[in-house]
């Protein structure tokens, strides 16, 4: 067994029993913190499932906001079981995708222009949220209605957090395997010519928008999957943590951050992201309202502009480099 | 319901459109040229509508001086934009450039709701309103509109009479084949960048007329923006300009005969129609 | 005039130009002919700074120009036709001349050069207004040219003016090389069409996948045998 595989189980271990440990009362909070990592580190992942093939998506909080409303209002309404409240969220949200992506697909819209539609539908969802007030609350968002003494599987609603906290891991090892299977797939070369190049893949026989929908839909469709869990666990949804360009921006954000092209980048950047707000939090509380944002803000630009590959991904580069011996490409034309 | 409801939104809906049209043609210049998108544009028009209440109420200055204040901001800021975020990352990937934007946002946003809160701020202005048979335009909506437009003539003017002008336009047709009539990029970019912030400091001192300033003014304006310039196809100006209005319109009437929110709710709605069947915009996409 | 000494270039990891040396005397008329994907076109990008040369140095009038970014080497006086004429399609052709005299010391006598430009070539100055895009690829091809004079050059590059011509048109543009050349212009063309653009130069260079194989009178060169069969279809 590989040092790589022994220290992966190894976390894993560690992962699995650390509920149980004694956290001296801080035992919710570090469950809390937790659960939030892994939800978003899987909602991080799925969205880089399209951000490493060069689709920008700028309106995840779409799918988002979907499969949360989804679920919370089917049950709030209907008592309809989460699980098949789910089944329907990533329904729609991968009929969103499709709907769509064929005619961004078909009429080769890509790059900004792409992003920027994308930013469009996130925003548009958003706004039907707060305007269809009698069913979603508006802009002051919906609680879950109690399941009270039915809580449990079948309602997704468990009083004890350590339950959420399993599930979100299972879900966060799910998005990993998912993530690692399409690494490997076929998709995968076809993908990346995609993103390189359309027209030349094209050429090649590669089935440019079958490709592209195929991945937008995986996206969404797990997008949408952690709004579900999210709404289950914080048992209360609102439009603007859940749909919109800023929690959109964020998903992009903790990913860039800890490196888009790589398998725990999402991790990485959504684990520093949290642990950012959580200490401004602490040091600031409310009285620097928008200060962590600010710094957010300041941190991607100069990410952007001096570490494009992220955290994870320069640090892998940089390790990799001084392992290969590095040969200097030549600079073609500038702009 | 009394047609003059309608007839009275339909024009307001036309007074809209002429600021909306400012803020797309603004975004679209820019991305004709450098072929990125600002996604913080809005945010440096939320910038210059403080900078004129600060001017205005705080120091006390007439509203015209405040007014030309925004202008020269916008300007600065364009250029400020183009140097220190753009610049640096004009060959990265597309993503990158996105991102940037998108960071410029979420830090002026955020910055702005640290300095000075979520508190809306408004400039007092005490104009008359016009009444012509039936229909009421106040005189807050009518100057707005009168100077947008204006405005775009001479954008247009500035764009197709003078050199520099026409030296922007080429650019966005074939930025290699400028470079070989001996145009150093770097200097087209900066002048465009700075008439883009001109745009936006223009059209912050025609919104603060009617919209009070906040942090999210961004959040307001910007998605409308965005899908403006998606629908009349991204970098096309004439299809901004038509497209400015088609939304505008759809909003007052919209807002007319249901709700205000409604009214949003259907145009956005109507974009997203249209994005199912024309992603290109209404008009063909830039050439 | 224009010297090139060892001049290597390619983009990223492929290299299309070898040591590549050539010179061009003022007042001359140059070919480099070869075939497709010789490396010819990489050959004016880089002396017209589209491309930085990987080594080798590039004078222009006792000027080093290697590496210099193309504003600054058209201000030299090196102007260059970019393959596929790269007009501004939106621009008229009154614009798309003006645009040629961007440099500040073409445009200080923009109107001279548009003149001289009109009086050259009659038929600009007819459909001064006509929207470039929707002119004739002879007409086209008129227009780059006359562009390129704007900027008031010293040498102009011509990269594949026939190119997708038909045989009478390619005639007409290698007659208005020629008048150009008699204004005195030095010229540098790069060709695939071997035997038209022979009878217009006084040497030529042969290039094939990106080395220099072949140099002189292009008198001489039309006679060599191998020439004639593999590039002239005789």
């Amino acid at each position: 067994m590989t040092r790589g595989r022994l220290l992966a189980l190894a976390v894993l271990a560690f992962l699995l029993v650390a509920p149980f440990l004694p956290m001296g009362g801080m035992q919710q909070y570090v469950l809390h913190v937790a659960i939030q990592i892994f939800i978003w580190s899987f909602i991080g992942q799925a969205w880089s499932l399209m951000g490493r093939f060069g689709l920008v998506s700028l309106g995840h909080g779409a799918f988002l906001g979907v499969g949360a409303y989804t679920t919370t209002l089917l049950w709030n309404f209907y008592s309809l079981t989460p699980w098949i409240g789910a089944l329907l969220a990533v329904a729609a949200a991968v009929g969103i995708a499709v709907v769509l992506g064929i005619p961004c697909f078909r009429f080769r819209v890509i790059g900004h222009y792409f992003a920027l539609v994308t930013l469009a539908v996130g925003e548009v969802i958003r706004l039907l949220i707060v305007a269809e007030r009698d069913w979603t609350g508006g802009s002051l968002g919906a609680s879950l209605k109690t399941a009270g003494t039915a809580s449990g599987l079948w309602t997704l609603q468990f009083a004890d957090k350590r339950v959420f906290y399993y599930a979100s891991l299972v879900l966060f090892l799910a998005g990993l395997s998912v993530w690692d299977r399409v690494d490997r797939s076929m998709a995968r070369p076809a993908l990346e010519a995609i993103g390189e190049d359309e027209t030349a893949a094209a050429s090649v026989g590669i089935r440019v928008t079958r490709f592209k929908l195929g991945i937008t839909v995986v996206s969404a469709g797990l997008t949408a999957l952690g709004g579900v869990l999210y709404a289950q666990y914080m048992s209360y949804v609102n439009p603007d943590t859940l749909s919109g360009i800023g929690v959109s921006l964020k998903i992009v954000f903790a990913v860039v951050l800890g490196g888009m092209y790589s398998l725990m980048g999402p991790l990485v950047g959504t684990a520093l992201t949290t642990a950012l707000g959580e200490a401004l939090r602490i040091a600031f509380g409310l009285k620097f309202l928008g200060m962590a944002d600010t710094i957010y803000g300041l941190l991607l630009i100069i990410f952007i502009i001096f570490l494009p590959a992220g955290i994870y991904g320069s640090i892998r580069e940089a390790i990799r480099r001084r392992d290969a011996g590095s040969e200097a490409t030549p600079h073609a034309a500038a702009r | 319901m009394d047609p003059i409801f309608l007839v009275e939104a339909a024009i307001n809906g036309i007074l809209l459109g002429g600021v909306l049209a400012l803020l797309a043609l603004g975004l679209n210049l820019i991305f004709g040229v450098l072929d990125i998108v600002w996604i913080a544009y809005v945010d440096l028009v939320m910038l210059c509508m403080y900078a004129i209440y600060f001017f205005n109420v705080s120091f006390g200055w007439p509203i015209w001086a405040a007014g030309l204040v925004s202008l020269v901001l916008g300007a600065l800021l364009g250029i400020a934009v183009h140097l220190l975020i753009i610049s640096p990352i004009l060959t990265s990937a597309p993503i990158n450039q996105l991102l940037a934007t998108g960071g410029l946002l979420f830090f002026l946003q955020s910055a702005a709701t640290f300095l000075w809160t979520t508190d809306h701020r408004t400039v007092r202005l005490s104009l008359p309103s016009y009444e012509i048979a039936g229909i009421f335009l106040p005189a807050t909506r009518i100057i707005p509109f009168a100077i947008s437009i204006l405005a775009v003539i001479a954008l247009y003017f500035f764009l197709t009479r003078t050199y520099i002008g026409t030296a922007i336009r080429a650019v966005s047709q074939d930025r290699e084949a400028m470079s070989l009539m001996g145009a150093s990029p770097q200097r087209v970019y900066l002048v465009t960048s700075a008439v883009g912030g001109l745009m936006a400091g223009l059209a912050g001192a025609l919104l603060i007329f009617q919209y009070s300033v906040h942090p999210f003014f961004g959040g307001q304006f910007g998605p409308l923006t965005f899908m403006i310039c998606v629908l009349g196809g991204l970098g096309n100006m004439v299809g901004a300009f038509i497209a400015s209005f088609i939304m505008s319109e759809i909003i007052a009437i919209g807002g007319v005969v249901i709700s205000t929110e409604m009214g949003y709710v259907i145009a956005f709605v109507i974009f997203i129609v249209m994005m199912f069947v024309r992603p290109g915009g209404i008009l063909a996409k830039r050439e | 005039m224009l010297e090139l000494s060892q001049v290597t270039a390619g983009y990223g990891h492929f290299t299309a130009l070898w040591d590549v040396s050539l010179r061009v005397a003022e007042g001359e008329a140059v070919a480099v002919v070869g075939p497709n994907g010789a490396g010819k076109t990489t050959l004016l990008r880089v002396i017209s700074g589209l491309i930085a040369p990987r080594s080798g140095r590039i004078a222009f009038e006792g000027a080093e120009l290697a590496g210099h970014p193309p504003h600054d080497i058209v201000a030299h006086g090196i102007a260059h036709v970019p393959e596929g004429r790269r007009l501004f399609p939106g621009l008229t052709v009154a614009d798309n001349l003006k645009m040629g005299a961007f440099v500040p010391a073409a445009r200080a006598r923009y109107r001279e050069s548009l003149e001289r430009v009109y009086t050259l070539f009659p038929v600009l100055a007819e459909r001064q207004g006509q929207r470039a895009g929707s002119m004739s690829g002879g007409e086209q091809q008129m227009l780059a040219l006359g562009r390129a004079l704007m900027s008031r050059p010293k040498i102009i590059l011509l990269d594949e003016p026939s190119l997708g011509l038909a045989p009478v048109m390619v005639l007409r543009v290698f007659d208005l090389i020629r008048r150009v050349r008699e204004e005195g212009y030095t010229i540098l063309v790069v060709e695939q069409n071997v035997r038209q653009v022979l009878k217009l130069v006084d040497r030529a260079y042969l290039l094939e996948v990106g080395r220099l194989k072949m140099e002189g009178r292009a008198a001489e060169l039309a006679e060599q045998d191998f020439v004639r069969k593999a590039y002239m279809g005789v």
